[in-house]
């Protein structure tokens, strides 16, 4: 039902998860994800947006790897990058911002990588250690060190949250003139509208636990043009959808 | 400054306690150090230093590999926690004497048989400080290393081994302090030479004078060592830490 990639057409990252459970303290098994298909196209941004709490990090983290006891299959470029930035900054507190960089992607050309800092307003930060910078500013490095990497495959943990609205409004837009200036395959997980919208070439809406895929909506409108009055009426569908579903 | 008058403050009662004690007893500071010209005069003491010295760092090298290898693994691996437990505690308990005699038992009095008699009073030890260290590593991390696929060495050297730095820092200073304790009872039970074996001599011939100066003159090489290797092998480690201004 939800096979985005019609046979032939070449999908970078196809995911088909039957089922993923986690086994309880209690001993109970908790089932997270139930039958989620769905494809990425080459430079396709795709947004998976449902409530807190429904199994989108897990997928994540199935589709990098990092979990790999689940029922199903997953196609990825078999060598390909993955870059990824976490829910948590989670860089080396040891080295500085970067040497973090440096250290994912040894081979990335210095001018390149001036480039990406000073994109993401980390020119002056390069030799502070991380416990140095706030949350907002540690959340940048974890954006370079992504695509440092030049990834494949961009995977996006709500690399936002926690952040005040007028940051993290700039750091979305900073994010996609770099998505939109690479032409990377990318996957961001959201709870945040807004967040989903001004992004994605695609929005996937995620039910309530065990996670589904409720609906797929694409956006044709280019990015630059995605105001607020020109995307009212689509975050009201993705809203009236999740709200109906749950 | 203080640490200097706390010297001071050493000195002083060592010369007191001499007085009150009498020279045969507690030899004082002068005495002493009178002692130690003439024995380095000799070269007896340099060669008895460096006899011992030389044990104690192939003693504890070899504890802290072998200790800290297996400790990394107890604290990754279930099942090598559960298999290396038991032996852990064992070898925890087993007093020191015990392990030196049947070395020297097993395989006879010579120079391997002292150090690796040391060498496992220590590993435990080891063991113990770097399996805590290991159980405290960030998962999270080892994400960010297979995620961005840094490969088994890289991300031990850039993830894991900076992580338990504080722990072999902490093994290594207990650890010295325990290894260079154990090789001179090993010098008194079995070797020609070193600290112990001058020190056991001296106690044959009731020189309190010589054994003070040969303790002492070791401890100055310990201190050197914890000043110019353990020290700033922990300010290197810890400077990134965020220091309040």
């Amino acid at each position: 039902m939800n096979d985005a990639c019609p046979a032939g057409e070449f999908a970078l990252l196809d995911v088909r998860i039957g089922r993923k459970a986690f086994q309880a303290a209690s001993g109970q098994s908790l089932e997270v994800l139930r039958d989620v298909a769905f494809a990425l196209k080459p430079g396709e941004v795709c947004t998976l947006i449902g409530p807190s709490g429904c199994g989108k990090t897990t997928m994540l983290r199935i589709i990098a790897g990092l979990d790999r006891d689940y029922e199903g299959t997953l196609r990825r470029p078999p060598d390909g990058r993955i870059g990824m930035v976490f829910q948590e900054p989670r860089l080396l507190p040891w080295r500085t911002v970067v040497d973090n960089v440096r250290l994912v992607a040894p081979h990335a050309d210095d001018a390149e990588l001036a480039a990406l800092f000073d994109t993401l307003g980390l020119a002056v930060h390069r030799d502070h250690y991380p416990g140095e910078l706030s949350l907002g500013l540690a959340r940048r490095v974890a954006l370079a060190r992504a695509f440092a990497v030049k990834p494949d495959l961009l995977l996006l943990d709500e690399p936002f949250v926690s952040l005040d609205d007028a940051l993290a409004r700039r750091l979305r837009d900073e994010l996609a003139l770099l998505v939109e200036g690479r032409a990377i395959t990318t996957l961001l997980v959201t709870h945040d509208i807004d967040e989903a919208v001004r992004l994605a070439d695609r929005v996937v809406l995620l039910s309530p636990r065990p996670a589904r895929i409720v609906a797929e909506l694409p956006i044709l409108t280019p990015r630059a043009a995605r105001t607020d009055d020109a995307m009212a009426s689509v975050k009201a569908t993705i809203a009236s959808r999740l709200a109906g579903d749950a | 400054m203080v640490r200097f008058a706390s010297l001071a403050l050493f000195v002083a009662t060592w010369f007191l306690a001499s007085w009150l004690a009498g020279e045969r007893m507690l030899p004082g500071p002068m005495t002493v150090a009178a002692a130690l010209a003439v024995e380095a005069r000799s070269g007896d003491l340099f060669l008895h230093l460096g006899a011992t010295l030389a044990r104690v760092v192939l003693a504890f090298t070899l504890a802290m590999t072998v200790g800290g290898a297996i400790g990394y693994a107890m604290g990754r691996l279930p099942l090598a926690d559960r298999l290396g437990d038991p032996w852990l505690v064992v070898l925890l308990n087993l007093p020191a004497l015990v392990i030196i005699v049947l070395a020297y038992i097993w395989g006879g009095l010579t120079e391997a048989a002292a150090i690796l008699a040391v060498a496992v009073n220590k590993v435990p030890n080891a063991i113990v400080v770097i399996r805590e260290g290991a159980r405290a590593l960030d998962p999270a991390l080892d994400d960010v290393a297979r995620v961005f696929a840094l490969g088994r060495w890289r991300a031990l050297r850039h993830v894991v081994i900076p992580q338990l730095a504080p722990y072999v820092a902490a093994a290594a200073r207990s650890g010295l302090a325990l290894v260079w304790k154990i090789v001179l009872i090993v010098e008194l039970l079995g070797r020609p030479n070193g600290v112990g074996f001058e020190i056991g001599v001296a106690f044959q011939l009731f020189d309190v004078t010589r054994i003070l100066a040969y303790a002492l003159a070791f401890v100055a090489v310990i201190l050197v060592i914890e000043l110019l290797l353990v020290q700033p092998f922990e300010r290197r480690v810890s400077r990134w830490r965020v220091r309040p201004a």
